[in-house]
């Protein structure tokens, strides 16, 4: 058994269901009790899709066990068959679901229905939703494509001279984070390379579409995490190759388009040429020199922290102090790309871990999922969300791709807003005078009261403190982190005082780092001493 | 699919008016029971929750949840793995382990309640032996009981009523004989202040509400005791509370002034308190509500409302709409229909309303389609795609979230109502 408080995925079935909701016209059939129905708002109200998912769930009760389960089952397959008239069906059972032991796969198949109906076996006490995603995908093309396979020897046909190329896009799903969004930019990339998107699987395709996945030349793979498996058996069956870079960042993307050009053989240099992200600039503008060796901890699913640890080393300068993943499939990978930046993956999926790593690390910035926003702000540090699991505010209205060129600019701008000091920072140390910077002095954009300014803003200590700043942007209407955690020393009134002199945004960090390094060091009473002693030990 | 059509002819049932009941069994649309933690966490104040489950489980109360509590919540689960079922480990130990862990990290709980799941269930996991067991060894900082959430046996807002009925045998025999009234159900605290201030005035003395908000003043319960239920959906905790000896008033659920004046009305008649009394000490709280909900008539008067089945808090909420506000009732569906206790609000409802007892999600759907009601009440699955389709909608698990009993309520509670009709009414785009 395993404590959790929180968890980043769901049972096996969500993944299955993630891949049947992403596709269209086919039908998922679950063998599972009423209350596993739940799943259904996480694409209704999370997703704000504006259908329901394709799942009928057989909805068993305890007064059904051990007489007609697989009676149940069965009447619902064939309802669901008569009612929604799939071209596909797939059949499975969710964890409860396959304790009983009612075989939806036989059952199904006993029920004669004149379509493909694919059983879906998820060891749902064993793996987790990424895994069923993956597994889901992988029965469903091999079930529906694997009988176009070419006989075993036989070579790829080379494309016609003049045709141009095309390539099949894998593993965007239902529920997936930014997938509708890096789609549409990675299509317009391969568009502006000549390349044609041939199939794109499983969001947005029919089961009869899969059956056409073998006429492309090649595959691309954005989520590997749900991809590989597929992508390794097309390359076996099919012989096609794919691609191993995920287009997250400048630098990846470049490669991505030179890998894809070199696959579809067609000339990358035009597009690179023309290829415009203000990334780079904005990273070399002055005023992001602040973000200069910023401490970052990345948590997530492994693609996007691999990707996003390397935007943030190389990309935005900052330095990664700890990175991991929940994806324990992709440790290994998690595990090299740590070694890059000399730190030791944390690969778990116990949030109460994370935390504590977090904790430990005290970074400037988290760059993680939900679950990491919450810790993040519970430690008053500064958060960007980079992968699922997903939240209602990670679909957002706008157009904002991680991939491609845009999706760099797209993530300049969410991890670095939440930093928001540079400049103002600045300001603040020159205008530390001035009534409108004095300490308790409310943002402008929070209306005209002021709070009665109570000391001058002593902005040098600031500077040089590690900034925490839960700031502007979405942060600003939740309280800034004042409680300090439990500690043994106390703050003399002198240090106290001036530690109110530290501005308000930043103060909470002072004083957690000076109780911290009071703690650390037997300090019984924190004087101004040791506030100074802290901040010069914090200063990096 | 089964649909049995019957007719009220049970003799408990003689003043009811005799209606048809639809009985459907097929695909629900419903959370299991496990969702009651999310508001009896905020209740119970020093309580933990602890489902011993599936991921599935945890998945469900975190999304129920919406991830969006800021503190650590009070409640997590033991995620059964394949080592527990294959018996590699015994399920017991880890077990033990596990909640060994939890409160060592958590020292403030009191009360730690071991939620039974579907799996739990399924694999016959002693969970009262496991909660005796423990009890022993964490007693007397902390008290361990168990209770069955899971969705094979519960719907939604059931978890409670398992939770609730879980806490009697804890209960403190009450010592003296005088009448005490005990309100059953979580309300907010608001209400349940705003309750006892009434209470007060109308002379009912020894109230106590259950549950409390801290574990160590439960109640006590004798055969003095009398019940008022503030929810429907509680039908075990008041077996067990009669076993105890407590007796159930009969009385409509304070959902509106109608509602309201009737519950409180049960409690005043049990403890002799003068009619005229009760009017006058009520008088200004019922012109109140009146007031506030007459602004509310012409917005919902005549239209026509469906209710999908989810709280069973649908049965008062349908008989205050369409008494006070004048809404026309479509049909009335409720997971369960516990004909004794509702039987109050069942003979306020208009005549030859279409009730449905349990859920056949799809042919439901088709019903509400061809109905084009005005506005639907539905979980959180449902409530998206009916927008899509044009049918305005009310998400029911707010109605469990909300304060809307009482008197200050009932506007409130018309207004949640009002609310979609009134937003759909004003977007052009
Ligand atoms: S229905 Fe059963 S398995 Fe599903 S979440 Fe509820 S208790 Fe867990
Ligand atoms: S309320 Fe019923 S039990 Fe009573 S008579 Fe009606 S259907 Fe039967």
């Amino acid at each position: 058994m395993q404590l959790t408080v929180w968890t980043y995925e769901g049972p096996p079935h969500i993944g299955a269901m993630r891949v049947a909701t992403g596709m269209e016209q086919l039908h998922y059939v679950l063998h599972a009790p009423q209350g596993d129905t739940y799943a259904d708002l996480l694409f209704t109200m999370i997703e704000r899709r504006n259908k329901r998912p394709p799942v009928t769930y057989t909805t068993f009760a305890a007064r059904d066990l051990g007489k007609d389960t697989a009676e149940l089952f069965m009447t619902a397959a064939r309802n669901a068959y008569a009612r929604f008239k799939p071209q596909a069906m797939i059949v499975g059972a969710s964890c409860t679901g396959s304790l009983i032991q009612d075989d939806p796969g036989g059952l199904a198949k006993s029920l004669g229905f004149s379509i493909p109906v694919i059983p879906i076996d998820l060891p749902a006490y064993q793996r987790k939703e990424n895994w069923g995603a993956s597994e889901t995908f992988y029965q469903l093309v091999r079930a529906i494509a694997g009988p176009k396979a070419p006989p075993p020897g036989t070579k790829r046909p080379d494309r016609p001279a003049g045709q141009r190329a095309k390539c099949n896009l894998l593993g965007p799903t239902a529920l997936g984070f930014r997938h509708r969004d890096d789609v549409a930019e990675i299509t317009r990339l391969l568009a502006q390379l000549g390349i044609d998107v041939n199939v794109v699987a499983p969001m947005g395709a029919t089961p009869a579409d899969l059956t056409r996945l073998g006429d492309a030349d090649f595959n691309v793979v954005l989520y590997p995490e749900v991809a590989s498996q597929v992508a390794s058996w097309l390359q076996r069956i099919f012989h096609q190759p794919f691609t191993k870079t995920i287009p997250i960042g400048v630098s990846a993307t470049r490669e991505f388009v030179r890998e894809v050009a070199g696959l579809a053989g067609v000339d990358p240099e035009p597009v690179l040429a023309v290829a415009s992200t203000r990334l780079p600039w904005y990273s070399h503008s002055v005023d992001s020199t602040y973000l200069t060796n910023k401490r970052v901890f990345i948590f997530g699913d492994a693609t996007h922290v691999i990707a996003s640890a390397r935007i943030a080393s190389e990309e935005l300068g900052f330095k990664v102090v700890g990175l991991g993943t929940y994806s324990r499939e992709f440790g290994r990978d998690v595990r090299e790309a740590a070694a890059k930046y000399g730190v030791e993956a944390l690969i778990t999926d116990d949030y109460l871990e994370v935390e504590a790593k977090v904790a430990e690390l005290h970074p400037e910035l988290v760059l993680g999922t939900q679950m990491e926003r919450h810790i993040a702000k519970r430690l008053g540090v500064p958060c960007a969300v980079i992968s699922a699991p997903v939240h209602v505010q990670d679909f957002p209205a706008r157009y904002a791709p991680q991939m491609g060129f845009e999706g760099a600019n797209v993530i300049f701008d969410t991890w670095v807003h939440p930093l928001m000091m540079g400049l103002e920072e600045h300001l603040l140390a020159m205008f530390k005078d001035d009534f409108e910077f004095k300490d308790g002095a409310l943002p402008s954009h929070l209306g005209t009261g002021h709070a009665p300014a109570s000391a001058p803003a002593v902005a040098e200590v600031a500077v040089a403190l590690p900034q925490s700043a839960p700031v502007l942007d979405g942060a600003a209407s939740e309280p800034a982190p004042t409680a300090p955690a439990p500690t043994g020393a106390v703050w003399a009134p002198e240090a106290e005082k001036e530690l109110l002199k530290i501005p308000f945004f930043v103060r909470g960090k002072a004083r957690r780092n000076t109780e911290r390094f009071a703690n650390e060091n037997g300090v019984a009473t924190i004087t101004v001493e040791t506030l100074y002693d802290a901040k010069a030990h914090f200063a990096r | 699919m089964t649909v049995h059509v019957s007719g009220c002819s049970s003799a408990a049932a003689d003043q009811l008016v005799s209606r048809e009941i639809r009985t459907e069994s097929g695909q629900r649309e419903v959370f299991c029971g496990l969702t009651g933690i999310v508001w009896l966490h905020r209740k119970i104040q020093d309580a933990f929750f602890l489902v011993v489950g599936s991921r599935t489980c945890a998945h469900l109360i975190q999304s129920a949840a919406g991830v969006m509590i800021f503190a650590e919540p009070r409640f997590g689960t033991a995620i059964m793995e394949e080592k527990d079922l294959a018996g590699l480990t015994d399920a017991n130990d880890e077990l033990d382990r596990v909640v060994t862990q939890l409160l060592a990290r958590r020292p403030d709980i009191k009360l730690l309640f071991l939620v039974g799941s579907c799996p739990s269930e399924v694999i016959k996991l002693d969970l009262s032996r496991a909660a005796l067991r423990l009890s022993q060894r964490f007693s007397p900082g902390v008290r361990i009981l168990n209770y069955s959430g899971s969705g094979i046996e519960t719907t939604f807002t059931q978890g409670e009523d398992a939770c609730l009925a879980s806490l009697v045998p804890e209960l403190p025999v009450q010592a003296d004989a005088k009448p005490s009234l005990l309100v059953v159900g979580s309300l907010a605290d608001v209400v349940e202040d705003q309750f006892m201030r009434m209470f007060d005035a109308l002379g009912v003395r020894n109230v106590a509400f259950f549950p409390p908000r801290k574990s160590t003043a439960l109640p006590s319960v004798g055969p003095n005791t009398k019940i008022l239920m503030a929810q429907p959906f509680l039908p075990d905790t008041v077996r067990a509370l009669e076993e105890r000896g407590a007796k159930r008033l009969a009385a409509p659920f304070p959902l509106g002034v109608e509602g309201t004046t009737g519950w409180l009305r049960a409690a005043a008649d049990a403890f002799g308190v003068d009619p005229a009394q009760f009017d006058k000490v009520t008088a200004p709280n019922r012109a109140r509500a009146e007031r506030a909900l007459a602004a509310f008539k012409n917005e919902l008067g005549g239209r026509r409302i469906f209710f999908f089945p989810d709280s069973q808090l649908e049965i008062p909420l349908a008989r205050f709409l369409s008494r006070e506000l004048d809404m026309q009732l479509v049909e009335v569906a409720t997971p369960y229909l516990h004909r004794e206790q509702l039987a109050e609000e069942l003979k306020l409802l208009p005549a030859g309303v279409a009730i449905t007892e349990g859920q056949d999600v799809d042919d439901q759907l088709d019903r509400c389609r061809l109905a084009r009601p005005d506005i639907v009440v539905c979980g959180l699955g449902l409530a998206n795609p009916l927008e899509a389709e044009g049918i305005t909608t009310k998400w029911s698990i707010e109605l469990v979230f909300t304060p809307i009993q009482g008197y200050e309520q009932a506007a409130d509670l018309a207004e949640l109502f009002a609310r979609p009709l009134v937003r759909r009414a004003k977007l052009v785009a």
